[in-house]
């Protein structure tokens, strides 16, 4: 287990992709599970910094990477809001150009490239937890 | 952030923060007929206001005709995918123009793909054909 702290910036986010990308390659992920992962964690302290800080350089994300079994599993903790992620629309990808949404994809492309989504809440933390298992 | 001026009609931007990140480039070329938009590196929340603004740019000095070279794109998140939808819109507006793209690598290509964007804009395999469609 892996554990490293990176201040709520997106500066952050190569940083952090670097970070889990080797714990990847460790857990023995494909080139394209790896990719997967990277877009999904990149995706999910993106919305930790837009949402839960409501912008950049108000708190810290901690980003804790595990190996396991069949897979890795990244953990995410904040100090900013709660995240209800039942009140994300989901987009409608086959929507003609001039119906198409600027935002609402982020929160689809995390769940549709992890293999597992769970957010847990508590008193001013957040945790979110992403698995993704190796083939 | 470096701003570096070459020749009068080619600008890039290049954005570099530290040793261990992975920069974002934006080489425009201006040609009679279209613009060719070269993106290297990281497309992130933190690179793609850089390529917001140059797009901006483009469409500011009414050309409306945009080919963005994916060749060398190694990541592109939600935010960068909101860039170009935007960029898109604008382009497409009136008819005047168009936004295409080119050299996609497969992995970019399989993001564009999950979130429905391949059926929205053209992909060409290389940017002679891009260019070459407008």
């Amino acid at each position: 287990m892996s554990t490293r702290i990176f201040p709520g910036r997106y500066e952050s986010l190569a940083e952090i992709a670097e970070f889990v990308r080797l714990e990847a390659k460790e857990a023995e992920l494909s080139f394209k599970e790896i990719f997967e992962l990277e877009t999904a964690v990149d995706e999910a302290v993106s919305n930790i910094i837009e949402h839960a800080y409501g912008g950049e350089g108000i708190g810290d994300i901690t980003c804790t990477a595990t190996r396991v079994e069949d897979g890795i599993q990244i953990i995410l903790e904040d100090h900013g809001q709660p995240f209800d992620p039942s009140c994300v629309p989901v987009p409608d990808i086959n929507a003609h150009l001039k119906n198409r949404k600027n935002h609402g994809l982020g929160y689809f492309l995390m769940c549709e490239l992890m293999d597992d989504v769970k957010f847990e809440f508590s008193n001013n933390f957040n945790k979110l937890t992403l698995f993704k298992q190796h083939m | 952030m470096k701003f570096r001026y070459g020749a009068r009609d080619i600008i890039t931007l290049l954005v570099s923060k530290s040793a261990v990140e992975r920069k974002m480039e934006i080489k425009t070329t201006h040609f009679k007929h279209c613009d060719v938009v070269k993106v290297t590196g990281r497309v992130d929340s933190a690179t793609s206001p850089h390529l917001s603004e140059e797009f901006a740019k483009i469409n500011d000095e009414g050309r409306f005709k945009i080919v963005v070279d994916c060749t060398g794109v190694e990541f592109i998140s939600s935010a960068g995918l909101r860039v170009l939808i935007s960029t898109l819109k604008n382009c497409r507006r009136y008819n005047r123009g168009d936004l295409v793209l080119a050299g996609m690598p497969e992995n970019i290509h399989s993001v564009f793909d999950l979130a429905g964007f391949t059926s929205i804009f053209k992909i060409y395999n290389d940017v002679v054909s891009a260019v070459g469609s407008f």
